[in-house]
């Protein structure tokens, strides 16, 4: 097990369905998770859509992959950070988007919603603070 | 000729719906599908011009497309209408022409 612990940092700025950087985030966040890094999901532009609860795709006949958001917190990500301007230039608030519970298995340590709307300059510090960011 | 105008892209990502409404006739159609449907929702900062949109044109939403990304029709903008796949293609059937804004 490597012992160098690197903040991953995954920027996510598309909608979910019209094309597929959405779920290729999801799949790239849950494989990682295997690496044991300390992990943050960014929202923002149109990738606050990802996060809108709700979705039902039965009539499109795609694969509806937003309850594995809700998971999130099973695979080691802790913190889930939201655009506060992306989300009032599209009409949202936070009621409108999922909650993302996490345990840790080792503390027991439990948060009810690791989802966190932030204001622009935390998206700049969280950013800044991060050793590699992967973009979708 | 009428013409049924489609729009595909986020309003927040492309100019596609900006330059439909700039070019589109009076008395045209609209739909919003796939990620176009965001324009739809009352609230966004497009609602101002889509709201301007529909004083000459008659704008539509595909609704499996709007359920889809987790919204129903009580958060539209007033006066757009939700079709389904039978009801884009009745749009299709009635206009002469169908463009798309991709």
């Amino acid at each position: 097990m490597s012992e160098v612990v690197k903040k991953f940092m995954y920027l996510n700025r598309k909608a979910p369905y019209g094309t597929i950087y959405a779920w290729e985030s999801l799949e790239v966040v849950l494989v990682g998770a295997a690496f044991d890094q300390e992990v943050s999901l960014m929202f923002v532009d149109d990738g606050v859509y990802q996060l809108v609860k709700g979705q039902d795709t039965a009539g499109i006949g795609m694969k509806n992959f937003s309850p594995t958001y809700r998971t999130l917190g099973d695979y080691e990500v802790k913190y889930i950070y939201v655009d506060a301007d992306s989300l009032a230039a599209r009409g949202l608030t936070q009621d409108d988007l999922v909650a993302i519970a996490y345990e840790d298995m080792d503390t027991e340590e439990e948060i009810e919603n690791i989802v966190e709307v932030v204001d622009a300059a935390r998206v700049t510090e969280i950013m800044d603070e991060s050793d590699v960011v992967f973009s979708f | 000729m009428s013409i049924l105008h489609t729009v595909n892209k986020s309003p927040f990502e492309r100019d596609s719906l900006a330059s439909c409404l700039k070019f589109a006739s009076e008395g045209a159609s609209v739909l919003l599908m796939e990620d176009g449907v965001y324009a739809a929702l009352a609230g966004s900062s497009v609602e101002s011009q889509v709201k301007a949109g529909l004083g000459k044109l008659s704008v539509y939403v595909l609704g499996p497309d709007l359920r889809a990304r987790g919204f129903r029709e009580d958060r539209l903008i007033d006066g757009i209408k939700v079709v389904d796949y039978a009801g884009f293609v009745d749009l299709a059937v009635e206009n002469d022409k169908v463009q798309a804004w991709l």
